[in-house]
């Protein structure tokens, strides 16, 4: 078979670019490094974390700020979750910051909004965000309302149950 | 009746010694692979033949399969007012059925083909006697190469067709349809995981490598020395290597996803 040298250019281009598909659905997709700013590690302990997940976004005012890396049970054992953040560390966030668990509209995904507040000191590595705010489970929003709704019609108990008399 | 349980029975041990018969020519084969010669002249002209001509048809099917998903994902998931999350939707389908399957079913037909036909015709023309003649080993020097060249260009071809899917997908959900392009790509970021998926999915397209190139040397291998012989192996290994590249999706999606 005659060799030409074009031919061993196009495979070597055709492994290259492979390789390069691969790298970029491993690395940039798969996220096996986070290529965003980080440094700043920040712990909160939330009730409920819903459908938070490691590598869930961190916000500031819907800007991407970092991800969280971790929720584990809180080890003080009150059974409480607790969230491993990494922010960019080039953030001064006073101590005072609030962390809530939002959600991406109705059925979206889940991030961890934070709200700087105004104190004076700032917080450090690894600090704990105090004030914080847990995720809404829907299920029980709905258990609250129906409970609500039954409650406000036991006043009206009475009336209810003479309906069925009246069409007899 | 009796005529029927000899038939069956005949069917039976054949298919038996036939799966043994594959076994030992692929054993041969990994063996050859790490046994000096080397042959990479061979491989590197057999990798130009599978990979390098059937890129065409990989990356044109990978851009219309994205292109199709990113379209009917926003028609369903428009119902629910989720389109927002037509990437995780998109890079999910892709990842992890879509490329690794459509990659290895197109070049099952594309390269497998030629490559039972290639070995088909030098068993027809008793080319592969003359190698063995001139002590030549035939599974040495003609199937293993290209064996290997097919093992070796799925994973690659697979993560391209994924990658022109995505871009596909990307052009009609955002180009099209007016999709925030930051929501695509962070949705797919967010919902595609480096084990779970990506590896996942190399794992499949490295398998159903192995099976497409086993297959179609084989059944090149094995065919009858006559033109209708050739024929038979052909569309054999095209129609073998699809079954077996479908059902082992099954069996690796059972493992792999539990």
């Amino acid at each position: 078979m005659s060799r030409s040298p074009i031919r061993d250019l196009l495979v070597g281009v055709f492994v290259l670019s492979g390789f390069a598909a691969l790298a970029y659905l491993s690395i940039q997709l798969g996220g096996s490094t986070y290529s965003g700013p980080g440094g700043l590690l920040l712990y909160a302990s939330f009730d409920e974390v819903g459908g938070l997940a490691a590598r869930s976004p961190v916000v500031i005012g819907g800007v991407k700020v970092g991800q969280v890396k971790a929720i584990e049970l809180s080890p003080d054992g009150d059974f409480r979750a607790r969230v491993l953040m990494d922010v960019d560390e080039n953030l001064k966030l006073p101590d005072d910051t609030a962390a809530s668990i939002l959600t991406q509209g109705v059925l979206g995904s889940q991030y961890v909004g934070l709200e700087p507040g105004g104190s004076e000191t700032m917080l450090g590595d690894r600090a704990e965000i105090t004030y914080t705010q847990s995720a809404i489970v829907i299920e029980r929003l709905i258990g609250r309302v129906i409970q609500s709704l039954g409650n406000s019609s036991d006043g009206d108990d009475k009336e209810s149950r003479s309906e069925p008399g009246d069409d007899g | 009746m009796l005529a029927l349980i000899r038939h069956t029975g005949w069917r039976t041990v054949s298919n038996v010694f036939e799966l043994g018969g594959i076994a030992v020519f692929g054993g041969r084969m990994v063996y050859q692979t790490f046994s000096p010669p080397w042959r990479l002249r061979r491989l590197v002209d057999e990798i130009y033949t599978t990979g390098v001509l059937s890129l065409a048809i990989v990356l044109l099917s990978g851009a219309v399969v994205g292109s199709v998903l990113g379209l009917q994902g926003y028609i369903t998931l428009v119902r629910f007012g989720a389109e927002q999350s037509l990437g995780s939707v998109v890079g999910l389908s892709l990842v992890r059925e879509f490329g690794p399957v459509l990659t290895a079913l197109l070049v099952a037909g594309r390269a497998g083909s030629a490559v039972a036909a290639e070995i088909g015709a030098m068993v027809a023309t008793e080319q592969l006697d003359g190698l063995r003649m001139m002590s030549v080993d035939p599974v040495d020097f003609v199937a293993q190469p290209k064996a290997l060249a097919l093992l070796i260009s799925m994973p690659l071809l697979s993560a391209l067709f994924i990658v022109f899917g995505l871009a596909g997908g990307y052009v009609v959900g955002v180009g099209l349809l007016g999709i925030d392009g930051g929501t695509y790509i962070t949705n797919l970021e967010t919902s595609i995981t480096f084990r779970d998926e990506v590896v996942g999915s190399v794992l499949k397209s490295v398998v159903f490598g192995a099976l497409v190139a086993l297959i179609s040397t084989w059944r090149g291998f094995t065919s009858a020395p006559n033109s209708a012989g050739v024929s038979r192996a052909t569309t054999g290994a095209v129609v073998q290597a699809s079954v077996a590249t479908l059902v082992f999706d099954y069996i690796i999606t059972a493992l792999w996803g539990g």
